[in-house]
């Protein structure tokens, strides 16, 4: 859901954190708060006056919790947000160490799941038969949330990547949708021979994007069987979004425009950047904050290796899981499974703008025939609800995700800013994650 | 180093300020400088600029935010608009926002300041064994940075069930190494050792002594240690960040960028002329409180300098 880790400056911070937290997580293993709870126990549970705290910082949660507390009406839900993204998971991790303080609930983004599966701070759902309910959801959402079996929270919301595009720019150049990435690039070089202010996309460097993107060209640059943890960055799928993107990263086709700044909205609301390659979240974002582009967006297809194709990658998205230390936890998951897997959670969510991981409502005709007047009447469900079903199978973040993508700057950056091959940047971004990984009492392995 | 000489430098970086005392020092010296004229303009236009940009963005409406000319006003003037919906958006919690972090002003810095002066005031003017073993520590604590110590002060406070209070910001902010360090230095300078020698043969205590005569000789070197613990708790960021995790404890520069990262959300609502205005409104108080104190602020730092 919310793309937010790279942008704030505040790296050395964020590294500080990440690592003091990472040291915490491979030596506290928590201790089991008395019993395995079951199914009945939510039932029971939830005709009794008690509160729960959730941490989130999706806007729809709050409005989630006064349908649930209608509907409960012994039950208080108190939401926090307390940051998004990055902010969360550094007082996620610092409250997990220090044994206290941590919500019930708390939103997580998929990319930074598995370091708090490993530290053993998330329940397994399980138990309270929750594993029923994945024929519910998309499969790519339901794979981020379980592991080895156990189900460690609900998807919220998915972000399948798609490109989206200015019509009137493709129009005005005669630019056909690239089916392809060569088609891409062509395009790329044609915007920017005919406006030197204008560009096919913009991109700085972005460590979501880039494992994105990697996930799409059919990489697994992380393979993680327990603390065995297994990175190459020079495999075929990485090798090929690499030498893909250089193309645009040498010859200078890239808007020097940070995401999320002014700039950027301000590039997408006048057509000098002309596409877009990223999550299924984008519609509403751009409605509220490139307000000028209205009419003149579309959405198609990511662009493909080979013409024909349909792969696509998740980018960003999150879920809710239900922390060990918690002491509530069969109402703490009734609330999870409230908001993402029953129908007056999810409506709410989606009515915000968040898209959808649960196939009912991604399948349902009021969806799918949405026609979207900022996208100039375009049914843009249909294109995101089917890269929803196309997403590549078997990808796996590291446990050490937010710390890994922390240091993507040194690394991958300095190609970007360079202009300079990005094989060799993800070669030190590699390096440098195997030393810390190796640091933090992970084997790491070839 | 002499007097004049700090005096010629001090006058010399700050040259806005134009305080005749000053001038005269530094024309006697020779012929103006084009070069350091130069110069000093490039670093005012530096200092004022993002001061210009925030003023004329906080007049836009979040439309014409993205459509206008960054450093120029747009057609519709919407500052007070603005102003309005930054004190009422939320059930107003900016306001509340603004409440806490005057809170962690008055009782976190004037609380330093007070015990740095009481410390400081100590350790010039009393003569005991340690005193020097005090000195190293407390010229160590100055280099630690605050940052550094946030997540060990935050596993100390969870242990005592105080994350997530006010006690939380407000305790860390009563200490002051570097205000306690300044008061000493003024200290030693600005109390003649006669006077407390005059006031104790004359029969008065201590703490009469105190605050009757050795504060009110201390006031430019309070008011300079004010000003600096002011800042450092009205911009304190990650301290707050670390130690809260209900919104109705934020300060107003955790809680503005809760609003700004809202709009990088899915279905968050975009309200960057809001986080524009509030950073405005957020810096007037303190630019306030430094032009009201500077003149005690310069004197404090000079006389502190020439020891």
């Amino acid at each position: 859901m919310s793309y937010s880790t790279h942008r704030r400056g505040k790296r050395a911070i964020a590294l500080a954190t990440a690592a003091f937290a990472l040291g915490a997580t491979l030596v506290g293993c928590s201790s089991d708060a008395g019993g395995r709870g079951n199914a009945d126990d939510i039932e029971a549970a939830l005709q009794e006056e008690s509160t729960i705290t959730v941490w989130a910082w999706a806007p729809a949660v709050e409005k989630i919790a006064e349908a649930f507390e209608e509907k409960y009406p012994k039950i208080t839900v108190n939401v926090e947000n307390v940051g998004t993204g990055n902010d969360q998971y550094t007082k996620l991790q610092n409250a997990i160490k220090a044994g206290s303080g941590a919500p019930d609930v708390a939103q997580i983004e998929y990319y930074a799941l598995p370091q708090f599966v490993l530290s053993e701070s998330l329940v397994d759902l399980n138990q309270y038969g929750f594993g029923d309910l994945e024929d519910k959801f998309t499969a790519s959402t339901w794979n981020s949330m379980s592991m080895d079996g156990k189900l460690y929270g609900l998807p919220q919301d998915s972000g399948p990547m798609a490109m989206f595009y200015r019509k009137d720019v493709f129009d005005k150049y005669g630019i056909e949708i690239p089916e392809t990435w060569d088609d891409y690039i062509a395009a790329g070089k044609t915007i920017h021979e005919a406006d030197p202010n204008s560009y096919i996309t913009s991109d700085t460097g972005d460590a979501g994007f880039t494992t994105s993107m990697i996930w799409q060209a059919g990489g697994h640059p992380y393979s993680v069987d327990g603390t065995n943890v297994g990175i190459n960055f020079q495999d075929e799928g990485s090798k090929k979004w690499a030498d893909t993107w250089n193309e645009l990263v040498e010859n200078d086709l890239l808007a020097p425009t940070g995401s999320w700044t002014d700039e950027w909205f301000r590039g997408l609301s006048d057509g000098t950047i002309a596409t877009l390659i990223i999550g299924a979240w984008m519609p509403g974002n751009l409605e509220g904050q490139a307000p000028e582009g209205a009419g003149d967006w579309r959405v198609a297809p990511m662009p493909q290796y080979e013409a024909g194709d349909t792969a696509t990658a998740e980018n960003g998205g999150s879920g809710d899981a239900v922390l060990e230390q918690s002491d509530n936890k069969a109402v703490a998951a009734a609330f999870v499974k409230f908001m993402n897997a029953e129908e007056d959670g999810t409506s709410i969510s989606i009515d915000m703008g968040g898209f959808p991981s649960t196939t009912a409502d991604l399948q349902s005709d009021e969806f799918l025939n949405y026609e979207s007047d900022y996208f100039g009447g375009q049914q843009i469900n249909k294109v995101l609800s089917e890269a929803a079903d196309n997403v590549v199978e078997g990808w796996q973040y590291a446990p050490f995700q937010v710390y890994a993508n922390s240091i993507y700057a040194d690394t991958v950056g300095q190609s970007y800013a360079n202009h300079s091959d990005l094989n060799e940047g993800l070669k030190a971004w590699q390096k440098a994650q195997e030393k810390y990984g190796a640091e933090q009492g992970f084997t790491i392995t070839d | 180093m002499s007097a004049s000489t700090v005096q010629a430098t001090a006058a010399s970086t700050r040259p806005t300020q134009g305080r005749p005392r000053f001038a005269r020092s530094t024309t006697s010296r020779g012929r103006k400088s084009i070069w350091l004229t130069i110069i000093m303009c490039v670093m005012l236009v530096y200092s004022l600029l993002p001061l210009f940009w925030l003023i004329v963005n906080s007049s836009k409406t979040q439309e014409s935010l993205f459509s206008s000319f960054g450093l120029w006003f747009s057609g519709d003037f919407a500052l007070f608009d603005n102003i309005a919906q930054v004190l009422t958006y939320h059930d107003g919690e900016f306001v509340r926002w603004l409440g806490n972090t005057v809170l962690y002003v008055v009782v976190g810095a004037g609380g330093a300041t007070f015990l740095a002066t009481l410390a400081g005031y100590g350790l010039a003017k009393f003569d005991f064994p340690g005193r020097k073993g005090v000195f190293a520590v407390i010229l160590g604590a100055v280099a630690v940075p605050g940052t550094a110590l946030a997540v060990p002060t935050f596993l100390m406070f969870s242990e005592m069930g105080l994350t997530n209070t006010g006690w939380s910001i407000i305790i860390p902010s009563l200490i002051s190494p570097f205000g306690l360090y300044l008061v000493w230095t003024y200290a030693s300078e600005a109390i003649p050792t006669e006077i407390l020698e005059a006031a104790r043969v004359d029969g008065a205590g201590e703490m009469r002594t105190f605050f009757t005569i050795s504060m009110r000789l201390l006031a430019p070197g309070f008011i300079t240690v004010l000003l600096f613990t002011m800042v450092a708790t009205w911009n304190n960021y990650f301290l707050p960040l670390i130690m809260l995790s209900e919104s109705t404890w934020y300060p107003l520069t955790v809680g503005l960028n809760q609003w700004n990262a809202q709009a990088s959300t899915a279905g968050g609502e975009a309200i960057y002329n809001l986080v524009i205005t509030g950073s405005l409104l957020t810096i007037v108080p303190i630019v306030i409180a430094f032009l009201f104190m500077q003149r005690y602020w310069q004197s404090g730092l000079t006389t502190g300098s020439v020891k």
